[in-house]
């Protein structure tokens, strides 16, 4: 969105990681351009959450590597994380924003109209000055998502955003997420939401047990899942 | 039951005098604690948060040393700063032993491991709910101990307080280096051992109430403080 050069596309390179000594991902590789909304769908326990983590540098792989198109600062500054449980500082909702910006050295006197923008666009104006921690969970998910969209990221991962969401909640992030996508930034969500994953995915990144299977076109996917296992997800039993 | 309740009567005495004998021991014990915290929390604050988010080589060890450090006996304390402060110690030109100075560096040894042990605990903590979140908007390291600091004033408030409360209570440190030389370096404690030793139980206890009724003071304010202030945030 912002500065000369794009650091997508983002390349993932025989990733692994294991913790314990168990394998936890194994011989990961693809390529993630911009543009088009990627979604990691498998079932519980099959990674995605950690492989999220390994491409947005929270942690390290144990072997294999992530590579940005720019490296270092300025491709970290450049994305953005939705956790499933949204962190929220013990500040305001505009507080959350505005601490957000002041890392990322935007100078003090843009904050605020920046800060209001984002809670603007997410519906949040009226709860600006409450604590962000006495707002509903899906007031919370969405001032996430606010304090993600003033930083103007490149890139945001979204990790099983609307997990604990009801369904009205679940509409509103999934609507902000539309937002981000039509603002250029590329998404790349992980879910187990087979529905979620219909209604938001270009491209599916489909994971089990620490592998990744399949990397296809969504519609491709939902279609003619080419493993047995994708098929078994997308027929809904349960693959452990 | 005699001595309690001419106790009573003495402290409520005492109280309602404003003897400037007792005024300026009372004054100089505050001076001498409140100070003490102040330096012991500038100190303590950013020590604690660095050992709670830093890994190098011996933490473990830096760990348990602060936890203990926390029951450090004040006599003790107040041993090594009477040599250290000493003519004949390394520091002994400055000439500060037996002053007020010397009180507030003696507290603040006993005081900084207290404010720095449970900071680094608060902050641990919270860095377990932060952390992710700090290290995604890619904040450098001042930004994230100055947001985890922040973010748990309320609890170091609570630090803060048992802090002063092992300062304003000790006795030990403050009558090593002090001396209890009588409108110089005398303060409350230092004044109840001596009316104790000297037989007038009455006024010690006086003294001693008036002493609890101050560290009451200081509690109730930080509460009134704290849950208005907590409301308001919602913080918790």
């Amino acid at each position: 969105m912002s500065g000369p050069a794009s650091i997508l596309p983002l390349r993932a390179h025989r990733l692994a990681f294991e913790a314990g000594g168990t394998r936890l991902l194994d011989d990961v590789s693809f390529i993630l351009p911009a543009g088009r909304r990627t979604v990691l769908l498998g079932p519980n326990g099959a990674g995605k959450s950690l492989l999220l983590r390994l491409c947005h540098g929270l942690l390290k792989p144990s072997s294999g590597e992530v590579r940005w198109a720019i490296e270092g600062r300025r491709s970290a500054r450049r994305q953005a994380m939705v956790f499933q449980q949204p962190v929220m500082l013990r500040r305001s909702a505009v507080g959350n924003i505005t601490h957000a910006l002041a890392a990322h050295d935007v100078p003090r006197a843009d904050r605020l109209t920046r800060a209001n923008a984002a809670l603007a666009l997410a519906g949040l104006s009226h709860v600006a000055r409450r604590p962000a921690r006495v707002l509903s969970g899906g007031e919370q998910q969405r001032l996430a998502l606010a304090r993600a969209w003033a930083t103007e990221p490149e890139i945001l991962f979204l990790d099983e955003p609307t997990a604990s969401l009801d369904p009205a909640a679940t509409r509103a992030v999934e609507t902000l997420i539309e937002g981000f996508h039509a603002a250029d930034t590329k998404i790349v969500m992980a879910t187990h939401d087979l529905g979620q994953a219909r209604r938001i995915a270009d491209d599916i990144l489909f994971l089990h047990k620490g592998r990744l299977l399949e990397a296809t076109d969504a519609a491709a996917f939902f279609e003619k899942p080419q493993t047995k296992e994708g098929r078994a997800f997308i027929a809904g039993e349960l693959l452990w | 039951m005699d001595s309690f309740v001419s106790a009573f009567a003495e402290a409520g005495a005492l109280l309602v005098s404003f003897d400037p004998d007792f005024l300026s021991i009372v004054g100089l014990s505050l001076r001498v604690s409140l100070t003490a915290v102040a330096l012991a929390c500038l100190i303590g604050f950013p020590l604690g948060a660095l050992v709670a988010l830093t890994r190098f080589p011996g933490r473990g060890v830096a760990i348990l040393l602060l936890n203990t450090f926390m029951g450090l006996p004040p006599v003790v304390v107040g041993l090594i700063v009477f040599l250290v402060l000493s003519r004949a110690g390394p520091l002994g030109v400055l000439g500060l032993l037996f002053t007020p100075t010397a009180m507030i560096i003696a507290q603040t040894i006993l005081v900084t491991p207290i404010v720095a042990a449970l900071t680094r605990q608060i902050v641990a903590d919270l860095w377990v709910e932060y952390g992710e979140h700090l290290r995604s908007l890619d904040a450098g390291p001042v930004t994230t101990l100055a947001t985890l600091i922040t973010d748990a004033r309320y609890s170091l408030a609570t630090v803060v307080l048992a802090g002063f409360g092992r300062a304003i209570a000790e006795v030990g440190a403050v009558m090593i280096v002090g001396g209890n030389i009588d409108h110089v370096t005398r303060v409350m404690t230092s004044a109840i051992a001596l009316e104790t030793s000297k037989g007038n139980l009455s006024t010690a206890l006086g003294l001693g109430i008036v002493l609890l009724f101050l560290a009451l003071t200081v509690n109730a304010a930080v509460q009134i403080i704290n849950t208005s202030a907590g409301k308001r945030a919602a913080l918790a």
